[in-house]
């Protein structure tokens, strides 16, 4: 029976979590946030993802990025392989969509900075 | 080409010897082993041009040092380099340093150093109220100053160049040998140089640079001396440089201010594991702190800003070790050059010229030699200077160093100078952006891109200080970031 | 003449300008040294930020461009690529800028918002060798955030400030391998979710209770000694562990940046490190403010803004209502308090709210702030989850402060 010990993320209380792997039985929580939080982590850990893609701009050289919501953990580098190769261009507003789709995930990755020129 | 003078070393001691002589019609060279003039002990001492009160009176040492001392002082107001002439108190903590006091004066007196003091207690502590209270007694040297070591050795090595000098960077010597009279020295990239008089200035290495060509004379044994870098906001926590009664260490541990307005506290002294070591440790700096808080107990080292490590070139001789090599004709040493080695460098400059002339070289001064040095400090200048500046060159009104208020206009300039910066020390050096408190946390990536543009070169090209001492491996998103 | 200049247009000054303008005022001007506004948000790409304030979770530069859009909304003006050079006491600003050269502003009213530097080798003095490679974690965020160059592959990060957390995260996506962060104290003083996501996600060692106690290399740093310390935080010989990196990043401690402050001759608080201020965060010379990183290193960008705005507020009822007069009430801490913003409140403030900031030198489960005059309790508030790194704030109004006791002193106590 295989376990793993995690910080639950949902409150400032930040309890000890303790889930078996195979029957998904938490231990540790003191409310159902924690439950929830520590199977997701466990099934299907989602993290948004942040890093920079090269822009042709007067201004700047880098564009911030992130995904538009949580991406599956375990496709995080082959993510940032794809995002290596992007160059986009000026203008480019908070928002917009840079990938979509980002390797499949259905998520899409977008600009949080303003480049005007 | 053949060379009438070749100068190994661009430290402050070759600097001077090619200053000096920049002034005759001559031929010179200096090759230098560093990517930049006054890397070695030239950057990494105490800074003090001192009066001259230490050195056995009839030695060498002790004439050096007091014609050293007059002339740092019209060489720095020449050529524009930043000097303090704040003075200097050796302070004694009993009866037994009182007595020394006494003989230090009267060796001062002896060498010829005008205006030295003996004060008591009350004056002592009237001129420095932040000293330790079991203080009784200083002796106080009106002329002992500080200064920036590595603009004096640039200013002289600039003025040289721009007369005509060849200085070589990147020229480590590897071998000398002399026919018919003319050396010729093959340097580690390969290139050689033909000469008929060598000047060794090359520091800790003089010894072995000697001994390619001559037969032994003296060992360095390279001595390493730690110190502490305090904040401006410690910098007027004492006005001289303070030094505690020498003893069989050397000249002890200084508090001191910098031409700059920090705080500088060191050195010890520790024979250290080799010429080129120049690593701190904890030992030494503890020692170091604990020393100088018997001299001004209200130090606040949380002010600390850096901490660096030079190495002096002492030999086994108390004596500047200057005069032609015993075995080669030829060959004049500038070796031994240990404190009061900055102070007495223009005046070591001026005999090496006159020993070069009885070893045979002669001297005739040139109608035009050009004795000036254009710096720009901004941060220096009145309201309306500085508007003025900016309206001729808008570069000087962009803030680079937010700590040292250095603008690009500085940065840039330091990047076309007669002996331009390389590196981002470089840039320090030359116009002390990255020196303050920050360290370049801010400055240092805005010095790169500034480096990179004005150069034409790529950013990972760039040097923080020495050759190989590279910056950024590569640029992101670009295939170059696979490990 | 202006009604208020703000120095600095990072998320303090943006908020600060903002909060003036809509309590009033309509001839502001921020300068920035910086060629855009936003300050170190813009290289501060990873999310996290604005979940207090938007109720969502935002990167650093989404989080400026917020605040940017509101004061571009107004007639508020920017100067940017400025640098203030001095402040005279009848709050003339000289600043110098490439376009306008050396410039004179004289104002009713400043608001410092300079922001902090990071901590360096020099402060903390790791001993060793000077090589090329050692950064502190905000230059290199800077290189690779928006010069988009890399720092180096074997990296090792001495701290564990949430910058360093952020940074290991950051490098080991591009491609670097961390090799272990390293805390001198026995906790880590990042948030717990950057511990979580940025290095146990990678499975990078955090290595608490140690230290860097030596630097290799002429050149490039080739390696690290690391030593396990003592309840002192002294290395414990014999703890020694090598790693070969070509990096070493520092995430150390950040400094609020006063030299400005100080050379107005601006009362410091040595605690802080920033101005000594009064509720409404103005300084101890007459019409000037100060709020933000510059005022005391806050962890949450969200408490910077609402700090901000009440620098903003306190500006333009200064302008448009006067001054508070100076007598006040200062503020002393005890049992286990270690700062407060402010260190006095005005007197005869009445229903006006007072919001009090905080930290604590222990982590604790749980405790009560307790507000006293006198001796006699005032106010309790009940806190749970208190760390030094995690900044508490209390809020009363000034009449509280009249109910009992008649001392010019208020206590702020820690009890367990």
């Amino acid at each position: 029976m295989e376990t793993k010990k995690m910080t639950c993320l949902e409150c400032p209380r930040g309890c000890q979590l303790e889930i078996n792997v195979d029957t998904l039985e938490v231990t540790g929580n003191t409310c159902p946030r924690g439950e929830a939080f520590a199977k997701a982590e466990i099934t299907n850990p989602l993290r948004v993802l942040t890093t920079t893609v090269r822009i042709n701009s007067k201004t700047e050289v880098m564009l911030p990025v992130r995904t538009q919501t949580g991406m599956p953990k375990a496709k995080m580098f082959d993510a940032m392989e794809v995002i290596k190769g992007v160059r986009v261009n000026a203008p480019i507003f908070v928002g917009d969509v840079v990938v979509s789709d980002l390797c499949g995930t259905g998520v899409d990755l977008i600009a949080t900075k303003n480049v005007r020129e | 080409m053949e060379y009438d003078v070749i100068i190994i070393g661009c430290g402050v001691t070759g600097a001077a010897a090619a200053y000096m002589l920049s002034k005759y019609r001559l031929n010179v060279a200096v090759l230098e082993a560093e990517n930049d003039v006054a890397i070695g002990t030239s950057k990494a001492n105490s800074a003090i041009i001192h009066a001259g009160y230490d050195p056995v009176p009839g030695t060498l040492m002790a004439r050096l040092n007091v014609e050293g001392n007059k002339l740092v002082g019209e060489i720095s107001e020449q050529l524009h380099v930043p000097i303090s002439h704040c003075g200097s108190l050796v302070i004694a903590f009993s009866d037994s340093e009182l007595e020394h006091l006494k003989k230090l004066y009267d060796r001062g007196i002896k060498n010829g150093v005008p205006e030295l003091y003996l004060l008591d207690r009350e004056e002592t502590l009237k001129e420095e109220p932040n000293l330790s209270e079991e203080v009784c007694g200083s002796l106080y040297a009106k002329t002992a100053s500080v200064i920036s070591p590595w603009d004096l050795t640039l200013a002289m090595a600039e003025v040289a160049v721009k007369n005509g000098t060849d200085l070589f960077l990147n020229t480590k010597v590897n071998a000398i040998t002399k026919e018919d009279g003319i050396f010729t020295v093959t340097a580690e990239n390969g290139n050689t140089f033909k000469g008929k008089y060598i000047v060794n200035a090359a520091g800790v290495y003089s010894d072995v640079v000697h001994e390619m060509i001559g037969e032994k004379e003296f060992t360095v044994n390279p001595t390493k001396g730690e110190y502490c870098l305090l904040d401006k906001s410690e910098g007027t926590r004492v006005k001289h440089v303070i030094f505690q009664c020498p003893n069989e260490l050397g000249k002890g541990v200084l508090v001191g201010p910098t031409v700059h307005g920090n705080l500088i506290v060191g050195p010890n002294a520790e024979p250290g594991t080799g010429r080129d070591d120049k690593a701190n440790t904890s030992k030494a700096l503890d020692f170091v702190k604990k020393t100088a808080l018997r001299s001004v107990p209200s130090i606040s080292f949380r002010e600390n800003i850096r901490n660096f490590a030079g190495v002096r070139a002492n030999t086994e001789f108390d004596e500047f070790l200057i005069g032609e090599s015993k075995t080669v004709k030829g060959f004049l040493n500038l070796a031994g050059i240990k404190s009061p080695g900055l102070t007495a460098s223009p005046a070591i400059g001026k005999y090496a010229c006159e020993l070069l002339e009885t070893m045979g070289l002669e001297l005739v001064e040139k109608d035009d030699f050009d004795n000036t040095r254009e710096v720009i400090r901004f941060k220096e200048l009145g309201a309306e200077e500085k508007n003025d500046l900016i309206k001729k060159d808008p570069r000087y009104g962009r803030v680079i160093c937010r700590c040292e208020t250095v603008t690009e206009g500085e940065i840039v300039a330091s990047l076309h100078e007669v002996i331009p910066a390389r590196s981002i020390a470089g840039v320090k050096r030359r116009c002390n952006a990255g020196m303050g408190r920050c360290q370049g946390g801010f400055c240092s990536p805005r010095v790169a891109a500034i480096i990179a543009r004005e150069l034409g070169i790529d950013e990972t090209e760039i040097m923080e200080d020495r050759a190989e001492s590279y910056v950024l491996i590569g640029k992101l998103k670009e295939g170059t970031n696979n490990v | 003449m202006y009604d208020l200049i703000v120095i600095g247009g990072g998320p303090a000054g943006l908020a600060a300008a903002y909060s003036a303008w809509e309590n009033g005022l309509r001839k502001i001007l921020i300068l920035e040294r910086d060629r855009e506004l936003g300050g170190i948000l813009n290289q501060c790409i990873h999310n996290g930020f604005g979940v207090k304030t938007f109720g969502e979770a935002l990167s650093g530069p989404e989080y400026a461009s917020r605040f940017e859009d509101m004061v571009a909304s107004t007639e508020i003006e920017a100067k940017t690529d400025t640098m203030v050079l001095d402040i005279s006491p009848d709050r003339t600003v000289h600043a110098i800028n490439p376009k306008d050269g050396y410039v004179s502003f004289q104002a009713k009213s400043v608001i410092l918002a300079m922001g902090c530097r990071e901590r360096t080798r020099g402060a903390i003095s790791i001993p060793g060798t000077r090589p090329s490679g050692v950064f502190s974690a905000g230059t290199a965020q800077r290189y690779m955030n928006i010069d988009g160059f890399m720092v180096g592959k074997r990296v090792v990060i001495l701290g564990s400030g949430d910058i360093g957390l952020i940074m290991a995260r950051r490098l080991t996506l591009e491609g670097a391998k961390v090799l272990a962060c390293v805390e001198v104290m026995p906790h880590s003083s990042g948030l717990r979710a950057n511990i979580a996501r940025c290095l146990n996600d990678f499975d990078i060692p955090l290595m608490l209770s140690h230290t860097v106690t030596d630097i290799h290399g002429d050149k490039r740093i080739t390696g690290v000694t690391v030593s396990a310390v003592d309840d002192h935080m002294v290395p414990i010989p014999g703890t020694e562990q090598e790693f070969e990196c070509d990096t070493l990043l520092l995430s150390v401690g950040l400094v609020p940046e006063n030299e400005l402050t100080k050379s107005a001759g601006i009362d410091l608080d040595p605690r802080t490190r920033g101005a000594v201020v009064y509720e409404n965060r103005e300084t101890t010379m007459d019409g000037v403010f100060a709020c933000g990183n510059v005022l005391h290193v806050h962890d949450l960008v969200d408490f910077v803004s609402e700090e901000a705005t009440f620098a903003g507020k306190a500006a333009a009822e200064y302008v448009l209502n006067g001054d508070k007069g100076e007598n006040y009430y200062s503020v002393k801490t005890s049992g286990g308090v270690t700062y407060t913003v402010p260190q006095r409140i005005h007197k005869g403030l009445g229903e006006e709210k007072i919001n009090l900031y905080l930290r604590v030198n222990r982590t604790l489960p749980k405790a009560e702030i307790v507000v006293k005059r006198d001796g006699e309790e005032l106010a309790r508030f009940r806190k749970t989850h208190l760390a030094p790194g995690e900044m508490q704030s209390v809020v009363f109004t000034g009449d509280l402060l009249e109910t009992a006791g008649s001392s010019d002193e208020i206590e702020v106590a820690l009890e367990v």
